[in-house]
């Protein structure tokens, strides 16, 4: 069997759920089509198999959350939290994502070719995303670790309370967050973007993106006063 | 000759209750810090606890059972409303959610150890789980925080239980705080953080916000973990009736409700000590609601913060509690605030290290500092080999063995075949705070404050 | 904590449909708000002269046999008012050529456990306690007409599941308001009004937030500059859904912590908390999808 189509009208979400996590695990497709998704939440969550599903419509909530290795692809728009705490494979929204897309992913990337909502890429801690719109506000807040891309503009309090992560955005930011700062774009920054870029099948020039990341202000909380807590 | 009377110089002694020494010391520490205090352990403060209710055993009325011959059912059962796993528990206390972070590896294995002898679960907390911790613990419940540290789906799925923490009664509405010294190579990797860095933590979980959210979330672990599960919910203690309400209609199997007692190892004193409501108010008000919801013995409930003794346990239960989660208890037990430490098989004095740090055994609070001189609360590597596993394990199940013969030696008093049985109507309260709060008619009388005469 | 729906028809042929499109959409909002569900619908105003109100029976001890022919009569003899009745069950609209204040206090003083849900040329209101499906079959939400209707599900916060505590909360004539999320000082924003003679009937933070929005707007504020003010006064996290006779409109607080969808097509605009409730409409996978953005003000003009 190569290829499986599940009617979400017709089928139930645990179905789906359950015969990802059991039979795609063990190797008896290579695909999966999710029609019908009329905005159901948890679709394809928790995955553990390098599996290709493709969701034909809108998806709500937690799409492809807590993935491993699986590639879904979402022909519609996604709800709040796709790919949240991604490990590793490949989440790609076709249209917009709501608030929180990628919250606390830790490896994997997760492409957004619309805008993205509030609190983008919020704890990331290691994962990749490209948005190839605009961010709302409170995007990569304590964001630890990882790469956002963002080829459109960015909301207020970009990068609030920023850790490791290293942002890239090509239009207007509103706002910094505290602790975010812009910092000069290395060759090896331009690379990083422009092999995001590739890897989202998305086509802008990586010289024309600002790179932001951590002034580690507030990583000492008592900076200046002998640690006296 | 005249003689010149003694003049007394009299020096004031009052002292002011506005401006006690306490108040002074803190004025002056802000004045000259300009941050507020960072510290450990739950609130101080006196506040109305189970040790103002007291059992009306059996006598005339009522028949006791014998004290240890004839059986007292301890089991508990958490988990069974729509988990097709629940959790089964040999007896209903169990060690609440401590990280590895705060604690060392040695007492999350302690703690695993003697839970698993005692046949009870013990509890992830902000920052993952470890390996030691998942082995040496036959039921372990899985903690999902709002700064998801180290939070995996290999774990969801290793875990007996998920447990989305909402708040915590130390700090409701409140994140924490782990400050560098604490955070060592090993915390700091699992935790995806650079070493040394005073990790902040969120208030707020990263992809929902209220009980509508919630109940999608929980449908997500679910799904993640096709229906095995049983999910469990924490809340600080607020405004508990409505919290635990929306818990149920959230979808929760298990509600675990942490009073103001309970403690934390790094948090702004000023949520410590004025933020939330104390345990006793909190676990009638979780029960008023599971009544009111007609949820009793579908969804559990677990109170923790301030659960020292077999007697709270007992307590605890008898207001409605299936069943506790104990936290700084667990630790005293390993050590924490003793003049000594067990190692090499010697005792060793640790008052010089309580000194270092300004602190004194009975007195210390300082879990924030990381140089816990009993070798608890801390990363280091000198300091943590002062709790070995075993020993800690053993102190532990001691200290869970002596709680759960008081809780069935009090049950039997009250002749009870089952922990379990125990009904508020088996406590009175000794102090007009504790009857309001809890709902119990002061002793010797059927007068609940607050509800008529 | 719930979840909200509003649609308004833009083809006048759709006015028809109206409550055939939408129950769909309020049942697709139970899980968000299991408790009880309610909706204002705006159609063609009365004459100036004239006024409607909705009336809600199921507090009274006759409940859903309430003689509503029986209380137009005493109106009439009372005040000598013809009044209109159109009920069903527990709810009825009543409408009459007279000042509503007149027949809203004889109301409450002869039948102080009839509640009234809403007053205005345009806009009947239901709400009640029940699953949204339930609400609906109830009061036949699928034969509702009109040019746009705002609706709700609850799952109660902290003010105790009743149907005044439902939502739409409406004040005033012709404004109405519903909810999703919590608001931190409502009880602050009502001890500012309650001393200007605004009196409330729940405790519900809600209405705190509908009472002050019209009172900007009965001040004169027109909506923009009164929605600016809420977005001062109001604290908390919130998304609101707002009717008036010929607008519906949207705003959400700056932390969208709580979800919005919008769907629209040349025939209709519709909003709802998740795209689930919008993915039975018509021509949905060819419309405009969108999230509002927080802090800006959507209106659309029936």
């Amino acid at each position: 069997m190569e290829r499986l189509t599940f009617d979400l009208a017709t089928t139930s979400l645990r179905e789906l759920n359950t015969f990802l996590h059991t039979d795609a695990k063990e190797g008896k497709v290579e695909a999966v089509t999710v029609v019908n998704p009329d905005g159901a939440h948890n679709i394809a969550v928790g995955l553990d198999c390098p599996i290709s599903v493709e969701v034909v419509g809108h998806a709500g909530y937690y799409a492809g959350g807590m993935n491993k290795s699986a590639t879904i692809t979402i022909d519609g728009s996604a709800g709040t939290g796709v790919g949240e705490n991604m490990m590793s494979g490949k989440v790609h929204v076709k249209g917009f994502a709501s608030n929180g897309a990628g919250a606390s992913a830790q490896g994997g990337l997760l492409v957004i070719e619309g805008d993205a909502g509030l609190r983008c890429g919020i704890s990331l801690k290691g994962g990749n995303i490209v948005v190839g719109g605009s961010v709302g506000s409170f995007s990569a807040f304590m964001a630890q670790a990882g790469t956002m891309v963002i080829c459109g503009d960015a909301g207020d309090a970009l990068g609030d309370s920023l850790y490791e992560a290293v942002l890239y955005v090509k239009g207007s930011v509103k706002s910094l967050g505290a602790d975010a700062q812009y910092e000069p774009m290395t060759d090896a920054d331009i690379a990083t973007v422009a092999g995001l870029l590739d890897k989202a099948g998305l086509d802008h020039d990586p010289k024309a993106f600002k790179r932001i990341a951590s002034q580690r202000s507030l990583y000492h909380w008592n900076a200046d006063a002998n640690q006296e807590y | 000759m005249e003689t010149k009377p003694v003049h007394f110089k009299n020096v004031s002694r009052e002292e002011s209750h506005g401006y006690d020494r306490k108040t002074l010391d803190y004025i002056r520490n802000a004045a000259a810090h300009g941050l507020y205090e960072i510290r450990g352990m739950g609130a101080k403060r006196k506040l109305p606890n189970f040790d103002d209710l007291v059992f009306l055993g059996a006598s005339m009325s009522r028949y006791p059972l014998e004290g240890y011959r004839e059986k007292c059912v301890t089991k508990t059962l958490l988990g069974t409303r729509f988990a097709k796993k629940p959790i089964e528990l040999d007896i209903p206390i169990t060690i609440a959610g401590m990280s590895f972070g705060s604690l060392s590896a040695n007492v999350k294995e302690a703690l695993g150890r003697a839970a698993t002898e005692m046949g009870t679960s013990t509890t992830t907390g902000d920052g993952g789980m470890t390996p030691e911790e998942r082995q040496s613990s036959k039921t372990l419940i899985y903690q999902c925080l709002p700064s998801r540290y180290g939070f995996n789906p290999d774990d969801v799925r290793r875990a007996d239980a998920i447990e989305v923490v909402i708040g915590q009664g130390a700090k409701p509405g409140g994140g924490g705080m782990l400050l560098g010294q604490k955070v060592s190579p090993r915390v700091a990797k699992m935790r995806t953080l650079p070493e040394g860095i005073d990790q902040r933590s969120a208030c707020r979980h990263p992809d929902w916000t209220g009980p509508d959210d919630l109940a999608i979330k929980i449908q997500e672990l679910r799904e993640i973990t096709d229906w095995e599960k049983p999910i469990y919910v924490k809340v600080g203690a607020t405004r508990t009736f409505h919290d635990v309400k929306l818990a149920v209609h959230s979808g929760a199997d298990v509600i675990v409700v942490d009073g103001m007692q309970g403690g934390t190892a790094a948090t702004q004193t000023c949520f410590i000590e004025h933020i939330g409501i104390p345990t006793l108010a909190a676990v009638r008000q979780a029960v008023n609601a599971l009544e009111d919801l007609d949820m009793i013995g579908k969804v559990q409930l677990v109170v923790s913060g301030g659960i020292r003794t077999g007697a709270d346990v007992a307590k605890a239960l008898a207001m409605g509690a299936d069943a506790v989660a104990i936290g700084q208890g667990v630790l005293v037990a390993l050590g924490c605030n003793g003049e000594t430490y067990y190692q090499n098989g010697a005792l060793h004095a640790a008052e010089a290290d309580y000194t270092a740090i300004g602190a004194a055994p009975g007195f210390c609070h300082h879990c924030h500092t990381g140089k816990c001189p009993v070798g608890i609360t801390t990363q280091d590597a000198i300091l943590e080999q002062r709790l070995s596993p075993e020993v800690g394990a053993k102190h532990l199940r001691n200290y869970l063995k002596t709680l759960n013969m008081e809780l069935t030696t009090i049950a039997r008093a009250c002749g009870k075949q089952n922990v379990h049985h125990l009904e508020r109507e088996d406590l009175v309260a000794l102090t007009i705070e504790a009857a309001a709060m809890a709902g119990l008619p002061l002793a010797g009388t059927n007068w609940i404050p607050g509800q008529g005469f | 904590m719930c979840g909200i729906v509003g649609l308004l028809v833009k083809t006048p042929a759709l006015r028809e449909r109206l409550g055939e499109l939408m129950v769909p959409m309020l049942i697709g909002m139970t899980e968000r708000g299991p408790d009880s569900a309610g909706l204002a619908v705006f159609g063609q105003p009365l004459p100036e002269s004239e006024r409607k109100i909705s009336l809600y029976s199921g507090l009274t001890e006759d409940g859903a046999d309430f003689n509503w022919l029986g209380l137009s009569h005493e109106l009439k003899s009372h005040l000598g008012v013809s009044a209109q009745v159109e009920a069903k069950g527990n709810h009825a609209v009543l409408s009459f050529g007279l000042a509503p204040e007149v027949v809203k206090r004889w109301v409450k003083e002869h039948y102080p456990k009839l509640h009234i849900l809403s007053t205005g040329r345009s806009i009947d209101l239901y709400k009640d306690i029940g699953t949204p499906a339930e609400v609906a079959a109830r009061y036949g939400f699928a034969g509702l007409k009109g040019s746009h209707l705002v609706g709700h599900t609850r799952m109660a916060t902290e003010s105790a599941v009743t149907p005044d505590r439902a939502h739409p909360f409406t004040a005033g004539e012709d404004f109405c308001l519903v909810h999703n999320g919590s608001l931190s000082n409502p009880n602050g924003i009502r001890r500012m009004l309650e001393p200007r003679g605004i009196s409330f009937e729940t405790d519900n933070d809600t209405e705190a937030a509908c009472r002050f929005l019209e009172w900007r707007l009965r001040e004169g504020d027109d909506l923009e500059t009164a929605l600016q003010k809420g977005f001062e006064e109001l604290d908390g996290f919130y998304t609101f859904l707002m009717g008036t006779p010929d607008k519906l409109a949207l705003i959400r607080d700056p932390f969208a912590c709580k979800p919005a969808v919008v769907a629209e097509t040349d025939d209709y605009v519709a909003i709802a908390s998740e795209f689930r409730s919008l993915a039975h409409l018509p021509g949905v996978k060819h419309a405009h999808v969108f999230e509002p953005a927080p802090e800006e003000m959507y209106v659309w003009n029936a």
